[in-house]
């Protein structure tokens, strides 16, 4: 059916089909108007007359060019040959144009077996041929406008399909970022273990269950939306936890974090990446080790937090486009937009990473949040 | 057993569990005595140049200094056997070069696989393949920082700090903050490592930090002076002006 009878609406057009039909046969009013004067005027039918002829003339002929919306289907301009295209319209335009003198003829008859309108008939015949010329560009018109509406279409149907991959491969690689664990953290945690089997079993074990704990956090936290600061601190937790038993002495933590910032709710394994940066560049590029500092408060509405670590003065300078920063920076900026904020400072011995980012509290507090948070620590590998 | 056939292993990684790990498996081999155990690379260079080991356990990933760092200031005679946890790159370049390598965490038959072979290899000094950290550099990143051995004593200069390099036969000259180190290597393979985007070849035997110069000014016909922020004059060939100023074009 053609989209303007159908009740379908196309995407986007909040119209009702009606009114869009009642828009179109409202555009055949100055054709009408304008066949009516040449019917009655230089044609001398008289403005009676011609009015009587053709009006339902035109509002047949309105529905019948619908039809070349078929035709145009048919025959899609990119891939049909010009030469064909050509022809199939053309024969089409002169059949209905015929058809359509043949139907006027017949309006024309009936009305003059009506007394007032007698010899209706014959004042009518020598008009067919510019009837008929009207009718084959009306329905050109109608030909070339069904196309440009089709392409139309067309590039908006393409422009919602990119739209829409791109928003789901945007989706997808930040899943795929989100699940991400270091293998060189994996390894070295397994290294670790097996080393502490022969020193001290218990604390081998204990190194084992801080790696199943942080790996399940891990791809539990992962499917969330947000989680509150509280959770994500916990992991953090393990992870360092896990980097005390490799690097030693080397590495110190220091953490700050206000009460009322513990609820507030962030995305998911966004503090993360980068304890691990800060571990990775740098307390494993000092020999003699230094200090990890997270911070995170509450004010003006915003959660600020911070994630600070020493830093070797003679490393390259910080990594810009490094990618656990690239990933945190994007995450934020598709989730907040312009209402969260990432900056870096590389000072001589030190690299922090500061963010603010609206400080939402858990949806409703209390019970639901504490039921969401079960789940999270049953096992899910 | 001739006492030549003692192998004397040093031992190098940051982490204390993953050298004691390395310790319990040589427990079995009486033939190997434990030279030492460094927890870093200027450590283990230095002990190197002191204890004389002829086979080195070298994790790869370290402060600073990383296993391959290590094998370009230490030279190619002593056979290493490079220990990692993970690295594509790292273990891309032990395959091609057939260079061996044990993965962390270690197990016990891959570690006497490797150790037999390293017997080898002591046995036959066969030297370690030069080009190996070379290779094993993840494709399009260039040099950093460039390590620099005097003695027992060890040198980074980031690339950033570097004003120019000058080629003095065998070695370049490389000169930091108006100091000069020495370094074996020739300036061919120096350019090679270094970003094109910021060090330019002037000179048939002087490479230029872009960022260090100041301006250029015709000397004599055909040759021209480069002359840096802080005074120096180099220098420029014609093929190495060409190069200067379609490095500036791009920059434009």
């Amino acid at each position: 059916m053609h989209p303007l009878l159908t009740r379908e609406r196309a995407a986007n057009i909040p119209e009702r089909p009606t009114s869009r039909l009642g828009l179109y046969l409202l555009s055949w009013a100055p054709i009408t108007a304008i066949l009516t004067y040449l019917m009655a005027k230089p044609a001398g039918l008289g403005w009676w007359n011609a009015t009587l002829v053709v009006v339902p003339l035109c509002l047949i002929y309105a529905f019948v060019c619908l039809s070349a919306w078929y035709s145009c289907k048919a025959a899609p301009i990119q891939t049909t040959p010009p030469k064909r295209l050509f022809v199939t319209h053309t024969v089409a335009a002169v059949l209905v144009s015929l058809l359509w003198v043949e139907v006027a003829k017949l309006i024309a008859y009936l009305l003059s077996q009506v007394h007032a309108f007698q010899g209706l008939d014959q004042k009518f015949a020598p008009q067919a041929p510019l009837l008929f010329a009207a009718g084959f560009m009306l329905y050109s018109l109608a030909v070339a406008s069904h196309y440009v509406i089709l392409e139309i279409e067309q590039s908006r149907a393409a422009q919602a399909r990119a739209l829409e991959s791109s928003v789901f491969a945007r989706d997808a690689e930040l899943k795929a970022l989100k699940a991400q664990i270091n293998p060189h953290f994996l390894f070295n945690s397994l290294n670790s273990i097996s080393a502490l089997t022969s020193i001290d079993a218990a604390r081998a074990r204990d190194m084992c269950i801080l790696l199943a704990d942080f790996l399940r956090m891990t791809l539990g936290l992962g499917e969330k939306e947000l989680v509150p600061l509280r959770e994500e601190l916990e992991l953090l937790q393990r992870f360092l936890a896990i980097e005390k038993v490799r690097l030693g002495e080397r590495l110190h933590v220091d953490v700050h974090v206000e009460a009322q910032a513990q609820t507030c709710m962030l995305p998911p394994l966004l503090l993360q990446p980068l304890v691990e940066n800060a571990i990775i560049h740098g307390i494993a590029n000092l020999p003699a080790g230094g200090t990890v500092r997270l911070s995170a408060e509450c004010s003006g509405g915003q959660l600020h937090l911070s994630v600070e670590n020493s830093a070797d003065p003679d490393a390259p300078p910080p990594r810009k486009g490094g990618r656990g920063l690239t990933n945190v920076r994007q995450r934020l900026e598709a989730r907040y937009g312009k209402e969260a904020s990432m900056k870096t400072t590389a000072e001589e011995e030190l690299f922090r990473v500061s963010i603010s980012l609206p400080a939402g509290m858990a949806d409703a507090p209390a019970q639901p949040s504490e039921s969401e948070l079960a789940p999270a620590k049953e096992v899910r590998l | 057993m001739p006492a030549q056939s003692k192998i004397r292993a040093l031992l190098v990684d940051d982490e204390d569990l993953a050298r004691h790990v390395l310790r319990e498996l040589l427990k079995s081999h009486p033939e190997v005595e434990i030279a030492g155990e460094c927890a870093n690379g200027f450590e283990a260079v230095k002990a190197v140049a002191e204890q004389r080991p002829n086979l080195i356990f070298l994790d790869v990933q370290m402060p600073k200094l990383t296993g391959f760092d290590v094998l370009e200031l230490i030279g190619t005679e002593i056979p290493v056997i490079f220990v990692t946890a993970y690295d594509q790159h790292a273990m891309r370049a032990f395959e091609v070069h057939a260079v061996d390598y044990l993965l962390k965490p270690v197990g016990r038959e891959r570690f006497e696989a490797a150790l037999t072979r390293a017997r080898e290899r002591v046995a036959e000094k066969k030297p370690m393949p030069a080009e190996l950290a070379a290779a094993a550099r993840p494709p399009q990143q260039f040099l950093e920082r460039v390590v620099i051995r005097d003695g027992t004593r060890v040198t980074l200069i980031p690339v950033s700090k570097l004003d120019y390099a000058e080629a003095q036969d065998d070695y370049v000259a490389l000169a930091s903050h108006g100091a000069k180190h020495l370094k074996q290597q020739t300036i061919a393979s120096l350019e090679a490592a270094l970003d094109p985007a910021r060090f330019v070849r002037i000179h048939r035997s002087y490479i230029v930090n872009f960022e260090r110069v100041a301006r250029i000014e015709p000397y004599g016909k055909d040759s021209r002076l480069a002359i840096l922020t802080d005074g120096t004059r180099l220098p420029v060939s014609r093929a190495g002006y060409a190069r200067l100023k379609s490095l500036l074009d791009d920059r434009v």
